[in-house]
């Protein structure tokens, strides 16, 4: 049994949630932290947004490499290869 | 809510399980002096290393030298690759080391609200309970264009985030590497690791709540 001021609160859940998603929280603190967020709406939308926030940070991609470096590339490798590389 | 496939983990898991795949075969012909390998490798990568060396540097000139400078290393001492970890995060662990070595530090410094605090205490009543809470993200009738959107507020925010931290966020989140292999390119522990990259995503998930509430 939990004492009750052993609960996290809302703004302790806001700072332990990296934690949470990396597996990274005792089994004990797990517990607890999951407990709150099964009565508390609020710190599960928090969490949606916070797994969103990754999701959407993963999508970020930049150019290919566009054809003029691509030759300037190949010009390296190819003056690497005559010194010797 | 079904603004983002469940599925975006699952693909970049696979996506990057086949890359270490091609990086391996690719390796092989490199190694036998196949130039379109060089080529091919470098098309994989360089954005990732320019990502990354940008984080250290300040300029993009100065990152593509890093970048270049790096690749001349890669060539010079893929003998010395022994692929116990992956090939992507030996060539990142040799752009961080010519990055720091270049000793020219970024210095970016940005205000995120209160402090270090992941969500602004005016938020919490005395007893730390939400009393602005967080306002769910509706889904939008067009979900993809609004995820475009969200998308570009991340990039921004991004952009604005102090170095230490954008540097673990642009490896955990963009490029998809483990806690473990962030830790081995950047030379840090895990918990600093968890630290920086709390403050980033919390950082984040602020700017994306910025975007939506607009």
């Amino acid at each position: 049994m939990l004492r009750h001021n052993d609960d996290l609160v809302c703004q302790q859940i806001v700072e332990i949630i990296t934690d949470y998603l990396e597996g990274a929280l005792p089994r004990s603190q797990r517990r607890r932290f999951e407990a709150h967020l099964e009565g508390c709406e609020h710190c599960s939308e928090y969490l949606e947004q916070m797994r969103l926030t990754i999701n959407l940070t993963g999508r970020l991609r930049t150019d290919d490499l566009t054809p003029v470096m691509r030759e300037e590339f190949a010009a390296l490798y190819r003056r690497m290869s005559s010194q010797g590389a | 809510m079904g603004l983002i496939p469940a599925t975006a983990a699952a693909r970049r898991a696979r996506r990057s399980g086949a890359a270490a795949e091609d990086d391996r075969e690719l390796l092989a012909r490199l190694r036998a002096g196949d130039e379109q390998a060089f080529v091919l490798l470098v098309a994989r990568h360089n954005s990732a290393m320019l990502r990354l060396a940008r984080t250290f540097v300040p300029s993009v000139t100065v990152a593509e030298e890093v970048v270049q400078d790096t690749w001349i290393g890669v060539v010079r001492g893929i003998d010395r690759f022994a692929g116990r970890s992956s090939f992507k995060t030996w060539l990142l662990t040799i752009l961080v080391n010519r990055a720091r070595s270049t000793g020219v530090r970024e210095q970016r410094s940005v205000a995120i609200g209160d402090g270090a605090a992941a969500v602004e205490r005016s938020r919490f009543n005395s007893a730390g309970a939400w009393m602005s809470p967080p306002q769910h993200w509706i889904e939008e009738s067009d979900e993809r264009l609004f995820a475009e959107e969200l998308t570009g507020a991340i990039k921004s925010a991004l952009d604005e985030l102090p170095s230490r931290q954008r540097e673990v966020v642009t490896l955990r989140d963009v490029e998809g590497l483990t806690s473990h292999e962030v830790c081995e390119v950047l030379d840090i522990s895990e918990g600093n690791q968890r630290v920086l990259l709390h403050r980033g995503r919390s950082h984040l998930r602020a700017a994306l709540e910025q975007a939506v509430r607009v």
